[in-house]
């Protein structure tokens, strides 16, 4: 086989093969003909009408804002605490039992407790739960990045006499930035899972919310658009994210190392 | 002396400071009982054999989900991973299936399969699946061809090419799969008994959360993350041991 029909036929068969997946899903639906596993027609009406217009302000936009807001402060945090960490060897292993610890807890036994502490169930505590678990892969790869920096970049600046203020704005955290970016990939995606956490226990709006009513009230159509609005919501979110890391990473010779893939 | 010292005074200030706060009332001892309250609660929980029942069933959610993954995700991640064709074919279905948070499923699988073991191991399998599968594919594809080529002279067959040569070298990543989704399998466990009731330290802790016991709570999430933090250790050195012989354990040890 010609180099060139094979690769025509594997193109055909990356195409055919979603298109077949989905065909079967469809047909199993058709025949099954089961209020629990609606077609995928129907799944992509509900979600547009109810998600896209229906309830866009009621439900979308408030799980929006709590992954925004969400990842917006793990960011921070995540760098803020990641940089002296990582500049410092006894502030990192003062810090690292913490980290350890409350990286490995499973989140929803921290959910009662959220609620418990901070005395809400309104954005308050969704948004700093979402928070709370996203500052980790920020964080430990804000710390990695900021260890592999060459020494020789540092001592230079240092001998140049440049304030240490200055070194970290300069220096420090440019260099670190393929790390912190894909920290924040990460965390990204996990926002997504922890808006669905925190929804699904005591809310009373956003996406989660829908998945717990309609299971209360035995609804499979709206599940089945909240899963796939979801999925959908995970993968823009990964593909608006790459975007804006290509751009803003564009001036780094040593980013597509640091970046998987 | 340093690395140990450390550590150990900053959990003990951690703690100390937690009593403190408690104590003194800045958060009231209903909202957050103080340190010595919730080990003493902690105590008495692991006093009780309902405790240790429903730890081992926590136990056993994540095992059967992380074995099953690891049965599915591994022989499927080698065949992607050594066809470039079969690696383009599925490769649109990997990438949406993949970022769906199981969590989302929990709902529908409450409604079909119900209240069960079945459910719980389910979503445990489906979440623990994906990073398995991911690293596999990139260990089989990250083989050295001369490594390939090698073992072809010496005219090894396809299947002591495929037990001496590709899984091997595919190890490290494999085993880095493991432990990624070993902390997915144990979340996912856990998620599944507390929002659907199946039994073990998820339930106990809705349980638990329905009578406001606010320092048993504090003492089941206390527990729970002792568990994560124990199976974080056993996988970690279970790793260690099966990749000894490998570089990669030589230069640095991951954590």
């Amino acid at each position: 086989m010609s180099p060139r029909v094979y690769r025509t036929l594997k193109i055909g068969a990356e195409i055919t093969v979603p298109f077949l997946m989905l065909l079967a899903w469809w047909l199993y639906t058709v025949q099954r003909d089961d209020p629990k596993f609606p077609r995928p027609t129907t799944i992509v009406a509900e979600v547009r009408n109810r998600f896209f217009f229906a309830e866009f302000d009621l439900h979308v936009v408030p799980s929006l804002e709590r992954i925004g807001l969400g990842f917006a402060i793990a960011v921070g945090l995540g760098v803020a605490i990641g940089i002296p960490l990582g500049l410092s060897r006894i502030g990192r292993s003062a810090a690292m039992p913490h980290i350890e610890y409350w990286r490995a807890i499973p989140p929803p036994a921290l959910l009662p407790i959220s609620i418990i502490l901070l005395h809400s169930i309104g954005n308050t505590q969704k948004v700093s739960f979402i928070a709370f678990f996203c500052i980790f892969p920020v964080l430990l790869n804000t710390i990695d990045g900021v260890r592999a920096i060459e020494p020789t970049l540092i001592d230079t600046a240092r001998s140049f006499r440049i304030p240490a203020h200055e070194r970290i704005r300069r220096i420090v955290f440019p260099a670190a930035l393929p790390q912190i970016f894909a920290g924040m990939r990460t965390s990204l995606a996990l926002a997504v899972i922890m808006m669905v956490l925190s929804e699904y226990f005591a809310s009373t709006s956003g996406v989660g919310y829908v998945l717990l009513i309609s299971k209360n009230t035995f609804q499979f159509l709206p599940m089945w658009a909240a899963i796939v609005l979801i999925g959908v919501l995970g993968y823009l979110l990964n593909a608006l994210f790459l975007l804006v890391e290509r751009h803003v990473l564009a001036w780094h010779r040593g980013w597509r190392a640091a970046t998987p893939r | 002396m340093v690395s140990i010292a450390v550590p150990v005074l900053s959990v003990v200030a951690a703690l100390g400071l937690w009593e403190l706060i408690s104590q003194t009332g800045v958060i009231s001892q209903r909202d957050l009982p103080a340190m010595s309250t919730t080990v003493q609660a902690l105590w008495e929980m692991v006093q009780t054999g309902t405790f240790w029942k429903a730890l081992g069933e926590t136990v056993r959610g994540w095992a059967i989900g992380l074995g099953l993954a690891a049965a599915l995700a591994v022989p499927i991640g080698v065949a992607l991973g050594s066809s470039d064709f079969a690696a383009s074919a599925f490769r649109v279905p990997i990438e949406f299936l993949r970022p769906i948070p199981s969590a989302a499923l929990i709902p529908l699988l409450f409604l079909t399969l119900g209240t069960t073991l079945k459910s719980e191991i389910f979503l445990a399998t489906f979440g623990a699946f994906w990073p398995l599968l991911v690293q596999t594919m990139y260990g089989v594809r990250d083989i050295d061809p001369v490594a390939v080529d090698t073992a072809r002279s010496f005219q090894l067959t396809r299947n002591e090419r495929l037990f001496r040569v590709t899984v091997p070298s595919a190890l490290p990543y494999i085993m880095t799969g493991v432990r990624i989704s070993s902390t997915v399998a144990l979340i996912l466990a856990f998620t599944a008994e507390l929002f659907m009731g199946t039994p073990g330290l998820g339930q106990r802790l809705n349980y638990v959360e329905t009578f406001g016991l606010n320092d048993q709570i504090y003492a089941l999430a206390l527990a729970t993350g002792f568990l994560g933090v124990a199976i974080h250790f056993a996988v970690s050195a279970v790793e260690r041991r099966v990749l000894r012989w490998h570089p990669s354990q030589r230069k640095t040890s991951t954590t």
